[in-house]
């Protein structure tokens, strides 16, 4: 894509700026170790990043184990595959929807991710010896001559490159009518559940050919629907918990020892909506994209177009915590309407301490916001701006008052960089943010590891 | 009356939208259909809300006019799913949808040999917004006019919520437009 001196009238911009759509990163996760990055993009393909530990004895001070690892690309793989529903004569997407990690129980990783319809369950694993010394085979694979064998041997486990290997090892097929948004593995480590517009399934990570229904708000009459579920996430730490999020702007907290269909739930959070705010676009914009539990469990986090809430699981009344996350949009509801950008989900990430909460917004920024402060700042993900290890500078848009040099004004917004999917590393102050094609690893030098500031 | 252009003008855009979706990969999506069809609703009710206020003096002038308005639009339009919030999702994500709009939209627009206005079933419903094969030579004109047909069967059909709306003449709503 180089400067054609033949013909210098051609504009080659638009080759640079070309974005492949199956490049498109649609969901981060990382492991529980955060040792593992996993990204899932439109094209149903997978990358996991692995975190390189410092071995060497002379960069390891007393106090310093090796977190200042940088994340290489550790596998690839073709996750889901473009699909067709023959009945209903409809296309599946192979776009990964989700990804979440099982917590690691041997050698081996696990982890499930999904497109609209199928969960997969995949397996991860090095391989870095091979035997050597068959008896009937040699070297290269060839059979031997059975004449030429005059003695017999015990293969030999030698050591050879590091290989990852990736193999499905459950396919969870055919369990959901409607198109999948969220997927949550149990604290029992045996379970997960899978959440689409109508229904919430709960499978054994051993069984692929059946699941458990333990939510179903599909209304007999279809013309009577008001609401959809949104995302759905099981409790940290109580097997039995678990909560969703519908398109109202309700969360449902559900306890399975009350029933074995949790349509009737435990606690229902709602906030009473502001009269005085009401406008055409109120229900779009209260609809909740994403739900997260705090790392305590005593806390959700919910993200809704304009705000970002903090909810006490005990109390139902209301959010605890509400932040404006881009407020100055709220007048051009109209136009994010005309053009479809009301209908983006943003994702909300914790911190691990649960101090901080983060979520994304246009024009490549993003926000943190201080729960002990109540204060927000806006960073950007953009690679024009900032050089690698260079500081992230915060940035800020112009809603009015004195004008800082920097400041993007509301109209400047470019609304196709959205920074929708993100992940904060379990421990340490290290995020993932995902723009566009792009994956951004952020690490916090001066506080690398997670303290109530 | 800037809210209710600005209410017309979110039906529109609606209305396109849910149109594009159908041919969008992946099948539609039954969370942006209900959103959709809520914003519908809303700027509808809001639409009425305004038009209501406006409209009254002219309504007893075109009174006698409007039973074969109300007869000529409603077939074409007679869309019940639109009325409900989802039954245009549900529609959609029915298995025979695609093949019926293909029957559907050679009969649409093609004058009015029946005036039911009985409540279609989910599995005949079909988003007569759509423009037909007919209607296609004239694309600008039949779009027009079917959007118009969907206003007034806005303004004329029954709302779920309470007692229907008085009903507004046809001139008033291609006025409008």
């Amino acid at each position: 894509m180089g400067e054609d001196a033949e013909s210098p009238k051609i504009n080659h911009t638009f080759l640079r700026d070309y974005v492949t759509e199956a490049d498109v990163i649609s969901t981060v996760e990382f492991n529980q170790t955060g040792d593992l990055l996993a990204t899932g993009d439109k094209g149903g393909r997978v990358v996991i990043f692995q975190r390189e530990t410092e071995l060497k004895g002379e960069s390891e001070e007393a106090g310093e184990v090796g977190d200042s690892g940088e994340y290489n690309v550790y596998s690839t793989f073709q996750s889901h595959e473009p699909d067709f529903d023959y009945l209903k004569s409809l296309e599946i997407e192979e776009k990964i929807n989700k990804i979440r990690w099982l917590p690691q129980q041997n050698a081996a990783h696990f982890l499930l991710s999904t497109n609209d319809k199928t969960v997969k369950l995949w397996k991860v694993s090095e391989r870095d010896k091979r035997p050597e010394g068959y008896n009937l085979k040699d070297e290269e694979g060839r059979i031997k001559d059975v004449s030429t064998i005059t003695s017999l041997r015990v293969p030999v486990l030698k050591p050879t490159d590091l290989m990852v290997e990736v193999r499905p090892r459950r396919v969870f097929a055919n369990g959901h009518t409607y198109h999948i948004n969220s997927i949550s593995v149990n604290s029992d480590g045996e379970t997960y559940l899978s959440a689409d517009d109508l229904r919430i399934n709960m499978w054994h990570l051993d069984i692929t050919d059946r699941s458990f229904n333990i939510v179903d708000i599909k209304p007999a009459n279809m013309e009577d629907l008001t609401e959809v579920i949104t995302a759905a996430e099981f409790h940290p730490h109580h097997c039995h918990l678990f909560v969703y999020s519908s398109s109202k702007g309700t969360l449902r907290l559900c306890d399975m020892r009350a029933s074995a269909l949790c349509d009737k739930h435990t606690k229902l959070f709602e906030e009473p909506e502001d009269p005085g705010s009401r406008s055409f676009f109120s229900e779009i914009i209260s609809s909740v994209s994403d739900v997260k539990f705090s790392h305590s469990g005593r806390y959700l986090l919910t993200r809704d177009y304009l705000t970002a809430k903090v909810w006490d699981l005990n109390m139902d009344k209301g959010p605890v915590e509400t932040y404006q996350v881009h407020e100055y949009l709220r007048s051009k509801l109209c136009s994010l309407y005309e053009n479809d950008c009301i209908f983006d989900k943003f994702e909300c990430v914790w911190n691990s301490s649960d101090s901080v909460i983060m979520t994304g917004a246009y024009n490549s920024f993003f926000r943190m916001f201080d729960r002990e402060t109540g204060r927000g700042v806006t960073l950007e993900a953009w690679r024009e701006n900032s050089k690698p290890r260079a500081v992230l500078r915060t940035r800020r848009v112009y809603t009015g008052g004195k004008r800082r040099r920097g400041d993007v004004g509301v109209d400047s917004l470019d609304f196709t960089k959205k920074i929708l999917h993100m992940a904060w590393h379990p421990a340490e102050n290290i995020i993932a943010i995902a723009a566009t094609n792009n994956l951004y690893i952020f690490q916090d030098r001066v506080n690398p590891d997670a303290q109530t500031q | 009356m800037e809210v209710s252009a600005e209410a017309k003008r979110i039906m529109v855009v609606a209305l396109g939208k849910l149109y594009s979706s159908r041919t969008q990969r992946g099948g539609l999506r039954l969370h942006r259909s209900l959103l959709l069809t809520l914003v519908m609703k809303s700027a509808r009710d809001i639409y009425h809300a305004a038009q209501t206020t406006t409209a009254e003096g002219m309504e007893e002038d075109r009174e006698d006019q409007q039973p074969s308005e109300v007869e000529m639009t409603t077939e074409t339009s007679g869309t019940p799913e639109l009325q409900g919030p989802a039954s245009l999702p549900l529609m959609a994500t029915d298995a025979d949808v695609q093949g019926r709009t293909q029957n559907q939209e050679n009969t649409c627009l093609s004058g009015p040999p029946h005036h039911t206005r009985k409540r279609r079933g989910k599995a005949t419903a079909e988003p007569d917004f759509l423009p037909c094969k007919k209607a296609k030579l004239e694309y600008g004109t039949a779009q027009q006019l079917i959007v118009t047909s969907v206003l007034v069967d806005y303004a004329n059909c029954s709302s779920e919520l309470g007692p229907s709306p008085s009903p507004i003449p046809l001139q008033t709503v291609i006025a409008a437009c």
